[in-house]
């Protein structure tokens, strides 16, 4: 692709696609001028997301610091990081869902398909329909199962009953749900489980048939049985979809990802294919944290 | 312990006051319904729904008219009161969340809240009976329309309120525009709150007579012409009330009785409304 | 935010994005709705003012709030008596009331079981519930009556025989006086003043209330020396709320009140109220300055209520912010 070639050439001395060379910054937790790329052992070359140089403000509170990044397609990349090191602040600006509040902004880049979204002008809604989101509890809307699900694929496309049907269908097999809600499709969303409610939202979010899943410590508030679920259904949508999913459980990074992002005090410190990042990190802040000596 | 005992003797007496402001409170509204029902109920027939309202000196009536003019008076009032009402407190809630205007509209809107509604009869008398030549029903209609907006405003906005953010952005993560989000998601997570709201605005307009005076002002005659004065139970009670024919005082205890339920019922509603779904 | 685009929410420059044609026409509906609250007032203030105008010019407005004339036939008219007649009703309102209220949220809040606590919470809110003509109806046949016959001769004989205060306790025992229109007026505001006063007494976080007891305070002293200093601003805005509510009244009042343009020291005494003026002669006035000068005591009304109830809600407001702070 020649995207990612124009992105390398624009900013150069951010976009240093190097392997493992910025260890010794990231050890030392501290950014010398521009450091872009952290540690990586791979070269991503053909990201979906390629992220250069952001910095997010809630406010005055200076929340993400000179982020650079490249998301692989059709991976998984998981953000990692102890509460409050800004994986969720990061992954919210995917889409930038934190459009909706006043005070919070972005600078910087995030290019989409070589595009950057940050832009002005961009329009957030088809933005929105392109790069997903699910959330940390389950958000079902007030309405049916059926109408949860429709309700995205109402917003962007005219189908018949029997297409709509069909991709109602598609979307709760997708998620694996299907089976279980198949009867009672006209029942309100709330009535299901903590599990198929989180399910419906996957359903609901893949319905709209995005580009990008983001998911937001998705399995958190479920227990044990439906977060396996959960684990399994991004390890089937990744086939057909990027997704970049932020879980405080590392062990869950560690089950579903191929690539992971270690975020500590709002910085990145280590980016690395993830058996990589688990077995062999190369920062000291990044091996603390995976053996459980802080965070 | 001297000291101690005092103390004690403090406290007892106190919180036996306490006590006793409550049974004062209970007691003048166990005083007021027994009344209200004992008279209500001896009066309440049949001629009240199918006669009209009798003249002076005369034996037989009832207040179809005035039941007709109230539902007519209110529905109006609520027509036009509600949907701007709703309107601004989605736009407190949602659109105007962190305008600056939001704050005055806010500030305002609590005070008109709480308004003499009497004053607000004399400004639509002012600005719509005085135009006119003549009162009218319409304007009557108005006068509750603006006690009506305040009401609705409020509980909108606080309904819409409680509804969590993750529920907005999840349906802005699906790529819907702000209006779309707030119709189909927002409003109708907070749908029974609203409702609520205006069933509670109903209830406040049914007893209304302030407004009413000089805006509706009143009509011995049945009548649907929203044009012409219109009667209506709260100013007919007052007039029976204040007036010397005892048939007319039995007339406004059993007004005075069809109000109170219809209030007492839409506040059982609204608790029903409110009660959390499983 | 700049004045073309009223519907924007996020503020947020260099991000900023464009908007639907849907967003932008139901924001602005939406908009127009909630400014249309704000012309509401203007409007009301406006057209009060342009009808009190003839009054105003040719009594001064010193003139026409300091005479206590009210004479139609030789076109005289003062404001003074209706003015006195709605502070004072109301002032006896906020003296029954306020205690009344204290001890009802003090009762709810701390002394009732949790079983009585939404029974008897849910009563005292329908006393707000009951439509004021209601309470007129009710005081002008049963209480005025009543007061009549057993209250109001117990207070000349008492309260009546004191020095300095006497004189306020006399009057004919018709039951139809300033007095009992703020007594009827008290039992309609304590709802709204006894359910702010739960309100921010349930604001007192649980910890202090526990520590106050824990030095050995009786209920009493924890309430009186904790809870009601810390909720103080909140109490006196709920006081200025039923005090608004008082100062408005229109129906219970003009049922009770006696409607007579005089002014007395005798509580006892028919007298009237802004309202009640209003509400009586408003439909048979006739003359310019008649119905202006009736106006213009809708707008002193339309005044001094605004001025009461901005100020409970500017204190209600100090409230909940000190409680966000708190929690």
């Amino acid at each position: 692709m020649t995207a990612s070639e124009s992105i390398n050439s624009t900013s150069s001395e951010r976009a240093t696609p190097g392997i493992g060379i910025n260890v010794t910054q990231a050890l030392a937790g501290e950014h010398k001028g521009s450091t872009g790329q952290v540690a990586g052992v791979e070269d991503i070359t053909d990201p979906k997301i390629a992220i250069k140089g952001l910095d997010f403000y809630y406010g005055r509170f200076h929340a993400l610091h000179d982020i650079s990044l490249r998301i692989p397609k059709q991976q998984v990349t998981a953000f990692i990081g102890p509460s409050g090191c800004g994986k969720s602040t990061l992954l919210r600006t995917f889409n930038r869902i934190y459009d909706l509040y006043p005070g919070q902004r972005a600078t910087g880049e995030i290019l989409l398909d070589g595009r950057n979204i940050l832009e002005r002008g961009e329009d957030l809604n088809l933005l929105r329909a392109k790069v997903g989101m699910v959330f940390q509890k389950p958000t079902p809307f007030p309405m049916s199962i059926y109408d949860n699900i429709a309700y995205g694929v109402r917003l962007y496309e005219r189908l018949s009953k029997g297409d709509m049907d069909a991709r109602v269908e598609w979307a709760l097999r997708k998620s694996a749900l299907w089976d279980e809600v198949k009867d009672i499709l006209r029942q309100s969303g709330k009535a299901l489980s903590g599990g198929q409610q989180q399910r419906l939202c996957i359903a609901r979010a893949v319905a709209v048939k995005p580009e990008v899943l983001l998911l937001d410590e998705p399995a958190s508030a479920l227990d044990p049985i439906s977060t396996l679920k959960i684990e399994e259904l991004v390890a089937e949508l990744k086939d057909s979809y990027t997704i970049a999913i932020v879980t405080h459980n590392m062990q869950q990074a560690a089950r579903v990802s191929d690539y992971t992002a270690f975020m500590y005090l709002g910085k990145l410190i280590e980016f690395n294919a993830t058996e990589t990042l688990f077995t062999n990190p190369a920062s000291k802040q990044t091996e603390d944290y995976i053996t459980g000596r802080f965070g | 312990m001297n000291i101690y005992t005092r103390r004690k003797v403090v406290n007892v007496f106190n919180l036996g006051a306490s006590v006793c402001t409550t049974l004062f409170g209970l007691f003048f509204l166990f005083w007021l319904l027994w009344v209200l029902f004992a008279q209500g109920f001896t009066h309440l027939n049949w001629d009240l729904f199918t006669l009209d309202m009798p003249g002076p000196g005369a034996e037989a009536g009832g207040l179809r008219n005035a039941i007709v003019g109230s539902l007519m008076l209110t529905a109006v009032g609520v027509l036009i009161g509600a949907p701007l009402g709703v309107l601004a407190g989605i736009y407190l809630a949602e659109f105007g969340r962190y305008a600056w205007i939001s704050h005055p509209v806010r500030f305002i809107n609590d005070v008109l809240l709480s308004a003499p509604s009497i004053v607000i009869g004399v400004f639509v008398y002012e600005v719509m009976v005085v135009p006119m030549g003549n009162f009218s029903g319409w304007s009557g209609g108005v006068a509750l329309a603006i006690i009506v907006i305040p009401v609705v405003v409020r509980t909108t906005e606080d309904m819409m309120r409680l509804v969590p953010d993750t529920l907005r952005e999840a349906a802005a993560a699906l790529g819907a525009p702000q209006w779309r989000v707030v119709t189909s998601v927002v409003l109708r997570a907070a749908l029974s709150g609203v409702m609520t709201g205006i069933l509670l605005a109903i209830a406040r307009i049914a007893g209304e007579t302030a407004p009413l005076l000089f805006t509706a002002l009143n009509n011995q005659f049945f009548t649907l012409n929203m044009d012409k004065p219109m009667a209506n139970l709260p100013v007919t009670i007052f007039n029976f009330a204040m007036g010397p024919y005892d048939n007319w005082h039995d007339l406004a205890w059993a007004g005075s009785l069809l109000i109170t339920l219809t209030v007492l019922t839409l506040n059982i509603l609204t608790r029903i409304f409110l009660r959390p779904k499983q | 935010m700049n004045a073309e685009s009223p519907i924007v929410t996020a503020d947020t420059p260099g991000n900023s994005q464009k908007r639907s044609l849907g967003d932008r026409l139901f924001g602005g509906l939406t908009w127009f709705s909630a400014v249309a609250v704000l012309l509401v007032l203007g409007a009301i203030i406006l057209m009060l003012f342009m009808g009190a105008r003839p009054a105003f010019e040719k009594y001064g407005f010193w003139g026409f709030i300091t005479s206590a004339q009210w004479n139609p036939v030789t076109e005289m008219f003062g404001a003074l008596s209706p003015i006195v007649g709605t502070l004072v009703s109301s002032l006896i309102a906020i003296l029954i009331g306020v205690p009344v209220s204290f001890g009802i949220a003090l009762f709810i809040t701390e002394l009732a079981p949790p079983w009585l606590k939404r029974p008897v919470g849910t009563a005292i809110e329908l006393l707000a519930a009951i439509p004021s003509i209601i309470y007129g109806m009710w005081g002008l046949f049963v209480f005025a009556p009543f007061f009549a016959d057993y209250i109001q001769p117990i207070l000349t004989d008492t309260l009546g025989e004191l020095p300095l205060i006497g004189p306020l306790f006399q009057g004919p025992p018709l039951g139809i006086s300033v007095f009992t229109a703020g007594i009827i007026l008290a039992v309609m505001i304590i709802p709204f003043i006894a359910s702010v006063m739960r309100d921010v007494f349930e604001t007192v976080p649980a910890e202090l209330r526990e520590s106050a007891f824990g030095v050995g305070s009786t209920t009493w002293e924890v309430v009186w020396n904790v809870v009601l200093p810390l909720t103080r601003v909140g109490v006196v805005g709920g006081i200025m709320l039923g005090l608004g509510r008082a100062l408005g009244e229109t129906m219970a009042v003009t049922f009770v009140i006696g409607n007579a343009h005089k002014l007395h020291w005798a509580l006892f005494e028919p007298g009237n109220s802004i309202a009640s003026t209003i509400a009586n002669e408003f439909t048979e006035a006739d003359g310019e300055v008649y119905t202006a000068a009736l106006i213009g005591l809708g707008l002193i009304l339309f005044i001094i209520t605004f001025i009461v109830l901005a100020l409970a809600k500017l204190m209600l407001l100090h409230m909940s912010r000190q409680a966000g702070r708190q929690t």
